[in-house]
This record gives structure tokens, sequence and C-alpha cells, in this order.
């Protein structure tokens, strides 16, 4: 079964989707993804969304628990990358994502996590940077 | 009055089904010349209405036209299913209802995506669903 | 249509060709600066040809019949160029009113039994009113099409986007905000969003006439499809009228950034950039 790939990057996890989501994969991703947080003890969730074409309810609501979710385990969640038609169309269907962080690029985002993160702390000191691929 | 000038019908039983569906309505769209945006709505729409036909009805059928109005060319499509149906359309219509675990967002959003939005329901028997998005509307 | 008065018709395609130039002509509505006379004679000479050409006996009542398509054809590439054109509806319709006129003419030459002409020309008015109307109709699709046109042209024109700064864009809107315009305003400044990677944009609505609840929820709508991008988006230019009848219609404008005008938009927008505009120290050597 297809699997999302999530990236770690310091405290921040990463998470590119790249094909138009199925209700499967979406709960699947859901699911690990919050286990990942967890596991890493994240600060931050970065989801770019910028070659996905149809976000409808469903996802909408997994993007929601997401981030709800990994608040509950102190990490904030930034959207990246949304398209003009499916900002829109969310808008029109009544899902403004509240809650959910938004930047317009991956850059923005990073920029943005850490812009929050100076203002809930500076004692935490963060490692070097290093990118590693998660498996499960 | 609204021509159909073309017809397909697509079964819808299983996951890869809905990936097929949205794939045979895009390409349709294209056809058409619907804009980015337009088809883009139209798309999630029909999302929203398979995805409540399998989850209340465990599939159906749904028909996809090319129609025209005149000047305006758009896509029909026709939900129906064999389910359950809802015994109160109006509650069904309002934001926020569901007597699934879902968000309630899915009839009205929906409406609010298409140009035209028309829900026939009678218990026991089925639902049928039509939507029409204009190329430019 | 008997066989006689089609076969009389065919005969004296000339007779009332010149019969209905000459009714045109001595027309006062006659528009020489708009259409040749050598242009309008070969206008109405393929036009009687096509209705001569196709008039039988058994299509007199149904215009939709195969028959009358060329002529329905012709007549309404006529209209349609002089909707075009320009010409007014009445000259237009007094196009087909003479070659009425024209025809009769020769009915009443022709025939000489009363209860005879009665029928044909009974027939003949049946057929060209059917094409008055017919001509009437592809002359306001052609007017409809130039002000679609037009609306497109409109439309494409009053929503520009405007880079103000590096990472700042404005939109200054002029005219009424109806939901086919906000259609647009909102996917152009959301495109031009991505496209420059712009944090930051202002709509300016000082050339918005009024706002209403509909206008609002449009404003609050193209807000949040910004904010869902990850850019901010700024409303500026809210005349004190505007704000009081915003406020008497119980509009909820809490969650938008708003600023009574783009400068002030602007300065906000440089505040949250973390940029700053200083005026330079006026000494002496820096004015030549």
């Amino acid at each position: 079964m297809d699997k999302i790939p999530i990236l770690r990057m310091g405290r921040f996890l990463l998470v590119t989707i790249q094909v138009d989501l199925y209700d499967r994969l979406a709960l699947t991703l859901e699911a690990d993804l919050i286990q990942a947080v967890q596991k890493h003890n994240a600060r931050g969730v970065l989801i770019d969304i910028s070659a996905v074409s149809i976000v409808d309810s469903f996802m909408g609501r997994i993007i929601g628990n997401i981030a709800s979710m990994s608040k509950i385990l102190d990490a904030e969640t930034v959207v990246v990358g949304m398209q003009p038609a499916v900002a829109i169309t969310l808008i029109e269907l009544g899902l403004p994502l509240k809650g959910v962080h938004t930047a317009l690029d991956m850059e923005k985002g990073m920029d943005l996590l850490r812009s929050m993160m100076d203002t809930t702390d500076n004692d935490e000191d963060e490692d070097a940077i290093a990118d590693d691929f998660i498996t499960e | 009055m609204i021509l159909s000038l073309s017809k397909d019908t697509v079964t819808v039983a299983q996951e890869q089904d809905v990936v097929f569906l949205k794939n045979r309505v895009k390409e349709v769209a294209v056809r058409i010349k619907m804009g980015l945006v337009n088809q883009t709505r139209l798309i999630t729409a029909a999302s929203e209405l398979v995805r409540n036909m399998m989850r209340y009805a465990n599939g159906g059928k749904c028909l996809i036209e090319v129609v025209s109005s005149g000047r305006n060319n758009g896509v029909r499509l026709t939900f129906s299913d064999s389910g359950p149906g809802i015994p109160d359309i109006t509650a069904a219509m309002r934001d926020g209802f569901s007597t699934g675990k879902s968000l309630g967002l899915g009839l009205p959003g929906t409406k609010r995506l298409v140009n035209e939005f028309d829900i026939k329901s009678k218990v026991g028997e089925g639902t049928i669903v039509t939507i029409i998005k204009w190329a430019n509307g | 249509m008997s066989l006689n008065t089609n076969q009389l018709l065919k005969k004296q395609k000339k007779t009332i060709l010149e019969l209905w130039m000459k009714n045109q002509l001595a027309d006062e509505g006659l528009r020489e600066d708009l259409i040749s006379n050598d242009e309008l004679r070969s206008q109405s000479e393929e036009l009687i040809e096509a209705l001569v050409g196709n008039l039988s006996s058994q299509n007199v009542n149904d215009l939709n019949s195969d028959e009358w398509s060329p002529v329905i054809e012709i007549l309404g590439g006529i209209a349609i160029t002089r909707a075009r054109q320009g010409f007014s509806p009445r000259e237009t319709g007094n196009f087909v009113f003479s070659l009425k006129e024209a025809l009769l003419e020769v009915l009443k030459r022709e025939i000489t039994d009363p209860q005879e002409l009665f029928k044909e020309v009974l027939k003949i008015s049946r057929i060209l009113d059917n094409l008055t109307v017919v001509t009437f109709e592809t002359f306001i699709k052609g007017r409809e099409e130039v002000i679609l046109r037009q609306t497109d042209e409109i439309a494409e024109i009053s929503t520009p986007v405007i880079r103000v700064w590096d990472g700042i864009l404005a939109l200054p809107i002029i005219g009424t905000l109806d939901s086919a315009r906000t259609q647009i305003v909102m996917e152009n400044l959301l495109q031009e969003i991505v496209d420059t990677g712009s944090s930051i944009a202002i709509l300016d609505i000082s050339g918005v006439p009024a706002v209403d609840s509909l206008v609002a929820q449009h404003l609050i709508k193209t807000v949040s499809a910004t904010r869902l991008m990850g850019a901010e988006c700024i409303i500026s230019g809210i005349r004190p009228e505007i704000a009081q009848t915003v406020v008497h219609l119980g509009i909820d404008l809490s969650n938008i950034i708003t600023k009574s005008t783009l400068a002030s938009a602007l300065a906000y927008a440089f505040r949250v950039m973390r940029l700053e505009v200083k005026k330079a120290a006026a000494t002496t050597n820096t004015i030549r």
C-alpha cells in the first residue's frame, strides 16, 4: 500500500503530498504523522499541498484533525502552498480550516514555525539540523 | 432549456472507482473549456457526493453529461443510489447537520459549489442528486 | 402556397428586388453611412434568391423545417452584422418589412381574383412575420454578444493587481462588487499572490459605491481564501458612510484587518514585514 513519506528536519516534520489523497491514504497519514510527532518530540509540522488539486471536506477534516492532535502534543501545524482554486473551493464549502496555520511556501512556513517557537520558548537548545528519513 | 450533448455512466462500488470518476469528470470539464477554479469546484462537489454515496448507500451510479443551455455549456452529474434514503432533506441541507460522523458540510457545501443542485430521496428506495456546473458561471 | 404563386414569385424575382430596393432607398431611415447601396442590393438579392427558391406549398407554417434554414441563416447573418454595425432595431426591422411590401405589391399586380389574392397575401404575411421575429431575435442576440464582450472587457480591465512593494500587493476595486466580479477579483488576487510570493494583499474599496451584506460576504470570502493560501489580506479605503452601514447591517468584520486609507494599510504592511520608512536626514550635501 502507498504511504506518504514523513521527513524530519530538526524538530520539524515535513510532509509533501504529491498525489491526490484518497481516503485510506489520508487516514494512514494522519495516524503516521501523529505517531511521528510523539516519537520525535516534534515542535512543528509542515504539510506541503502545492501539488494537491482537490481538497474536499473529508481531506479538510483530516488536515484539521492533524492540527488539533499535534496541538495537544504541543506541535504547531502549518499548511503550505495551497492552490488558489483549492482555497476558494474550501471557503465556499464552508471549511476555513480554523486552527491551522498557513504559509505561501515551505520557506515561509518554516519561518513562521520558527517565529512561533521564538515566542513560546527561548530556552530550549536546538541540535544541529539533521535530515533523516523515517521508515516505519 | 437544457440539452444533453453527451452521456457516460460510471458505476461506483469501491474506492478505486472514486478516483476513476473524478478523472472522468475532469476530462469532461476540460473538454468544454471550464476554467480551473470551476473545475476544482465541480470535482470537489463530485467528491463530496460520491463519498456520501459510498458511506450511506455502499455505492451507486453517476451519470456524466455535457449539457448546453444555448450560449453556455456545462457538466451535469446525476448521482443515484439505492441506499436507505434521506428522511428529512430540509435538515440534511442545513450546515452542520450530519447523521454520519462528518462535519455535515457535504450537501449544503456542495450546493454552494455548483450552479444547480437538486435532490430527491425516498426512504427505503434511494437518493438521486443532480448538479450542474456551467463552464463560466 | 399554391403552385401558381410559387412560380409567379419565382418569375417576378427581378421585379420584387427592384420594388424592394425602391422601398428601401425611399426610406428616410436609410443608413448610407453604415451600408453602401451596392452592398444593400447584394444582401437583398441573396435573401430574395433564398426565399423564393425555398418557397414550397408545404413549408408555409413551419419555420423550423429544413427548407427554411438557408433563409434563416442569411437573415440571421444580416441581422447580426447590423447589430454590430450599430443599426437601430427599427432600421433592421424595416429591412424585412419593406420586403413584405414588395412581395404584396407583386401579388396585387398579378392575382386578380380577390379571394385568391387574400389567401396568398395571408400566407406571405405569415412567412414574413415569422422571418421578422427571427430577425429581431438574432439582432438582439447580436447586441447581447456585444454587451457580453464588453462586460468581459470591463471585468478584465477593472481588476488590476498592483505590486506596491516587494511582497505587498494592492488591488483597487472600482465599481459595484457583485458575485461575478468577486470571482474575478479573488482569482486574480490569489494567482498573483502565488506568482509573486507576496504575503500581504491590500484590497482597496475606495471606489466601491456601497457595501451591503452581500458585498461584505464577498469581501470576507476573499480575505478567508487569501488566509488559507498563507497570506494576509487587508481591506482599506473604508469611508465613514460604509463603516456606518456595515455596523447598522450587523455585519461582523472584526476578523478582518481594516484600514481607512491605502496609506495606513501600507504602513501596517510595512510594520508586519518589519520594514521602516524614514525621512532622510536633511543635510546640505544631499541637495544639489
